[in-house]
């Protein structure tokens, strides 16, 4: 027992003699959402139908509450509920597919109705609830999709991918108000997706699946800040991840507080949102003197102390630590002009464009 | 062309008076295959849908076998029926040979690869994903099953209109195992092929259109059925 709600041990999954899927441990805890990232075919539906008791183990157990379960089993299944990377709906009215799961379950007509009605108020389709499933937009469908899972009131709620099908004005949409619902709700959410916005955006843990195996899971600082090896540093592509929350607006952009410092970004976001701030190690530039502001135009600048230096490809990725962690990315020759060794005093600087906002709820 | 104005006057005047010959072989066609479509659409729709998503080998071969028998020749399954129920056969003791059973025996074994092959293109025609969908919401494998008849409920109407429509219009099959004996075993084909090798041509047709009529009714009905809600008339 850790307190996890569901937990995967030592599962194999197969596909013929093929191994599709490798899971040591993976441990979901009540009401996080666990973002699962990956590249296409590294194994993420299959292991979310893993999770949903859709596919047969080859070894391995699947642990809720500490409990090991049959996933296989109708009684552990309708614990869960799955949504799917596309909308399947039924050719039923839209309230009629919402109704389909709790029916599964005999609740009483009335108390169904209630549910699923309330379901599809909180994602803002209960004007759709008497049309025809087969008449809906994409976005409208994903949401009826949602709604119909989330009137279950699963313990754990499994999504395939839910945004990837839509367009981008769409997706955007559907991401905020789902992720303001997830955590109102707290529905402890398995979230699979190649997309790494989305899963900085919905997830309070991050799990790396590579060639079917999870290969790290932590926070997104950690995840993204500090991926535990080249190959994950491939995938995530090494962004610097700074937690923060917007204060105030600046010339045209916003001040992020992070820690005891202030960052400056060119982007909108509300005032007192908790952010993630995006940077590029590319962009990071640094020195050993601190630059006066009269000699660059980079608005961001920090002093700090080297902690890591490690080579990345063709290029060195230098760690400091300004009072959060952030990585730059210099070339060899940079690297030995500027003479740098751990412990050393550094200026680290970046533009307020190099950076980007990922909103990240409270 | 006498006779066929003739015939036409003639199965007129037999349909308007309720010619009680004509209604008792008319009601005993409707029984007779009416049983044999409910049969064959049972066997048919569960075997058709397993055959649609099961994953084994040897699949691909009971499919086309399904599909070669969606043209079974009455007259051979006529002949393999009475074989099994003449009395010296092997189920002899039931009996059943020259009765109506029989015949239902007959035209289901007839109906079922009809209904079988058209619900296995029906199941496969709805998206693979629903029955993944309806797992992940909790529905148990029979619940799963149910939803997805539901869903493909026009195409498995259609597959049930398939097997009612080789049912009711074969002949060789009925009469072999049926005899075609008045007031017993005789329905509107039988009596149809009977009549013409007497030369009654009129009555023949009147037997003809009745069981054009017949159909018609029955497929009328049943396409009404699969088409509402579809919008369009």
């Amino acid at each position: 027992m850790n307190g996890a709600l569901l937990s995967l041990r030592e599962i194999q999954v197969r596909c013929g003699d093929h191994l599709i899927l490798e899971v040591p441990a993976l441990d979901l805890y009540p009401e996080e959402i666990l973002a699962v990232i990956g590249p296409n075919g590294a194994g993420k539906t299959t292991l979310l139908h893993t999770v949903a008791g859709l596919v047969p183990l080859a070894r391995g157990q699947v642990l809720l509450h500490g409990q090991a379960v049959d996933p296989r089993r109708v009684s552990y299944r309708r614990r869960l509920a799955l949504v799917l990377q596309e909308p399947v709906l039924l050719d039923l009215s839209v309230l009629a597919n919402v109704l389909v799961g709790l029916r599964l379950r005999r609740i009483p007509q009335k108390e169904a109705e209630a549910l699923a009605l309330e379901s599809l108020e909180r994602l803002g389709v209960a004007h759709l609830a008497h049309r025809s499933a087969r008449t809906l937009s994409g976005g409208e469908a994903q949401r009826v999709s949602l709604a119909r899972a989330l009137a279950l009131q699963p313990e754990v709620l499994l999504l395939d991918e839910p945004f990837s099908s839509l367009d981008a004005p769409t997706r955007a949409a559907l991401l905020a108000d789902l992720r303001d619902l997830l955590r109102g709700t707290r529905t402890t959410t398995l979230f699979v997706t190649h997309d790494q916005d989305e899963a900085l955006q919905l997830g309070d843990r991050v799990a790396v699946l590579l060639q079917g195996q999870v290969r790290q899971v932590g926070t997104p600082e950690q995840v993204f800040g500090a991926p535990a090896d080249e190959e994950i540093a491939a995938f995530v592509g090494v962004e610097n991840l700074i937690p923060g929350r917007v204060v105030a607006r600046s010339d045209g952009g916003v001040v992020v507080e992070a820690g005891s410092r202030r960052l400056e970004v060119a982007a909108e976001a509300p005032m007192g949102e908790a952010v993630w701030v995006c940077l590029r190690p590319e962009d990071v530039v640094l020195s050993l003197t601190d630059p006066s502001p009269t000699t660059t135009s980079a608005r961001n600048r920090f002093r700090g102390q080297v902690v890591k230096i490690a080579a990345r490809g063709r290029l060195y990725h230098v760690t400091a630590d300004c009072g959060f962690r952030l990585v730059a990315a210099i070339t060899p020759r940079s690297l030995h002009e500027l003479n740098l060794t751990c412990g050393q005093e550094v200026t680290a600087t970046f533009k307020a464009t190099a950076a980007h906002l990922i909103l990240r709820g409270q | 062309m006498d006779t066929f104005l003739s015939g036409l006057r003639h199965a007129i005047w037999l349909l308007v008076h309720l010619d009680p010959i004509v209604v008792e072989v008319t009601l005993r066609t409707l029984q007779v295959s009416g049983t044999a479509t409910l049969v064959a659409s049972f066997v048919g729709i569960l075997v058709g849908t397993y055959l649609a998503q099961a994953r084994f080998p040897g699949r691909r071969l009971l499919v086309s076998l399904v599909n070669t028998g969606m043209g079974l020749p009455p007259v051979v399954v006529g002949l393999f029926v009475a074989l099994m129920l003449w009395r010296s056969g092997p189920l002899g003791q039931l009996r059943l040979i020259y009765t109506p059973a029989a015949m239902v025996i007959a035209q289901a074994i007839i109906a079922t690869p009809i209904v079988t092959g058209v619900s296995i293109a029906a199941i496969q025609q709805l998206d693979p994903r629903l029955r993944l969908q309806l797992l992940g919401l909790g529905a148990s494998r029979g619940q799963a099953a149910l939803l997805l008849w539901w869903e493909a409920r026009r195409s498995l109407l259609a597959a049930a209109m398939a097997g009612f429509g080789g049912a009711v219009s074969e002949v060789g099959a009925s009469i072999m195992v049926g005899g075609n004996i008045a007031g017993q075993t005789r329905v509107l084909t039988t009596a149809t092929v009977l009549e013409t090798s007497k030369g009654n041509f009129d009555t023949a047709m009147a037997l003809g259109i009745l069981l054009l009529f017949l159909s018609f009714s029955i497929m009328l009905g049943a396409t009404w059925l699969q088409q509402s809600g579809r919008g369009d008339r």
